[in-house]
């Protein structure tokens, strides 16, 4: 049994329903989609192959100063069909390293006391988990 | 985050704290607090009291209709923190090293009460600052302050403004100014997108959520307003009494034990049994829909989770909805 009530200023209604009242699929058709939304969720790769630069799993280091230099290592290393995933794009990846180096502030690690390794560490460590997150 | 150690530190060394405001901030902290303050109880450590005080009936009434706002107010008690609400803050002053705060009933302005403290965070709200309006000769708002602009987030030619200080033309649902997080990312990239070349309105929905202690959560999109009208769907099942527990692992799902009657009949009780807030699970998951000419334009999701999309997509159509059992099928509001 389900039961609704009207509180007296009549304005705010509530239901309360059961498992059972909402159990049959629902009458409510929704509209048909128009078009892509690039504001919803998407994983990496977007429907028509593109790389989705705002997935999360890219952890923001698509934007920024370094967000171009990024895209040219990651597209690189997203195309790579190399045994070694990535190899052919050692000059990407080193410029990457270079502007990380240019802004400690925003791609340091969080480790202040490591040495200059960390950086290139972290970076390829987003790539990594990115690739892996990827379904 | 210095603010946030510092609170950190006052609270473990036992000082009471007074909090003003009855929003998200306000009500967040409260709830934080007090729980914070009762382990550090239960583990022998300095422990004091966490007091909230706010103009408003109930927590969060801004947004949650009135029975909702009680309720919660009551589930913010059970937290811990002691919860005056319906009061108005009169004086303040410093009496031996203690904060005293005076406050007054307005439906009882002879008659004064006194709390004692020795901490006061006041989280009554922000304004935006628009004093660049006035040099620049930008328009502000004068119903929502902040800068006003286009649906396309432009003030005039060359001039965007997003996020919190940005009273913008929402094409489905007027013109709003939004001081949340998401929003500020969304209008942010908006912006930035017009600014190079785009004409894009603002359309796709930022969302807002918060978490009042580990049992009660919630997410929500679109115009949230309590003063619109609102129907609301809970979940009800013959669940013993047992609040949320601590994480969303913890949520059992309701199963009907009783045999199905014709539960598909509302029936239209009278005002005499209103939604009582003494009910401790009454309202513990279920969506609230906040409408506009029987248009659904805001949407909060009590307790229940990852449903944003649908809510979106609702907004979105803006079809005339008769039907809120319907609706509420979609969100599937008995399980995780």
């Amino acid at each position: 049994m389900s039961f609704c009530i009207k509180p007296e200023n009549g304005k705010d209604k509530v239901m309360f329903l059961t498992s059972d009242d909402l159990s049959s699929p629902s009458t409510i058709k929704l509209k048909d989609d128009e078009q892509f939304d690039p504001w919803e969720q998407h994983g990496l790769v977007l429907p028509n192959g593109s790389i989705n630069w705002n997935c999360p799993c890219l952890g923001g280091m698509a934007s920024g100063p370094c967000g171009l230099v990024f895209r040219r290592a990651f597209t690189c290393f997203h195309n790579s069909d190399a045994n070694s995933k990535g190899s052919e794009c050692f000059t990407e990846f080193s410029s990457l390293t270079q502007c990380f180096a240019k802004y400690p502030n925003l791609y340091g690690s969080k480790n202040k006391s490591s040495t200059s390794q960390p950086t290139t560490t972290s970076a390829t460590t987003a790539i990594a988990d990115a690739l892996s997150s990827q379904t | 985050i210095d603010d946030f150690f510092t609170l950190k530190n006052i609270v473990d060394s036992g000082a009471n704290v007074a909090i003003v405001g009855g929003g998200f901030l306000g009500s967040e902290l409260a709830c934080a607090l007090a729980y914070r303050s009762k382990e550090n109880a239960k583990n022998g450590k300095p422990s004091g009291k966490i007091i909230q005080l706010m103009f408003e009936k109930g927590n969060i009434s801004k947004v949650l209709p009135e029975y909702l706002s009680k309720w919660t107010s009551d589930r913010v008690r059970e937290e811990g923190a002691e919860v005056v609400t319906n009061i108005e803050l009169v004086d303040a002053s410093l009496q031996e090293g203690k904060i005293s705060l005076s406050y007054i009933d307005p439906k009882e302005p002879r008659k004064t009460s006194y709390v004692t403290t020795d901490h006061v965070i006041v989280a009554v709200g922000i304004e935006p600052n628009t004093d660049l309006a006035e040099s620049a000769g930008l328009e502000i708002d004068p119903d929502q302050g902040g800068f006003l602009v286009n649906a396309e987030l432009q003030a005039r030619h060359n001039i965007w403004v997003a996020g919190d200080a940005a009273s913008f033309y929402d094409i489905k649902l007027g013109r709003r100014r939004v001081e949340h997080y998401d929003h500020a990312i969304v209008s942010g990239k908006l912006a930035g997108e017009n600014m190079t070349g785009a004409h894009n309105p603002y359309w796709h929905q930022s969302m807002f959520w918060s978490d009042l202690g580990p049992n009660i959560g919630f997410e929500a999109i679109g115009l949230t307003d309590s003063g619109l009208q609102t129907v609301a769907v809970y979940a009800k099942g013959k669940f013993n009494d047992e609040g949320q527990k601590g994480d969303s692992d913890g949520n059992r799902e309701q199963k009907d034990a009783v045999p199905i009657s014709n539960s598909n009949v509302l029936k239209e009780k009278t005002s005499e049994t209103r939604p009582t807030t003494d009910n401790k699970n009454a309202y513990n998951k279920g969506v609230v829909f906040y409408l506009k000419d029987n248009r659904v334009v805001g949407v909060v999701l009590w307790n229940i989770f990852n449903r944003i999309p649908i809510a979106r997509k609702i907004i979105k159509d803006q079809q005339v909805i008769t039907d809120f059992q319907e609706l509420a099928k979609l969100f599937n509001i008995h399980q995780d």
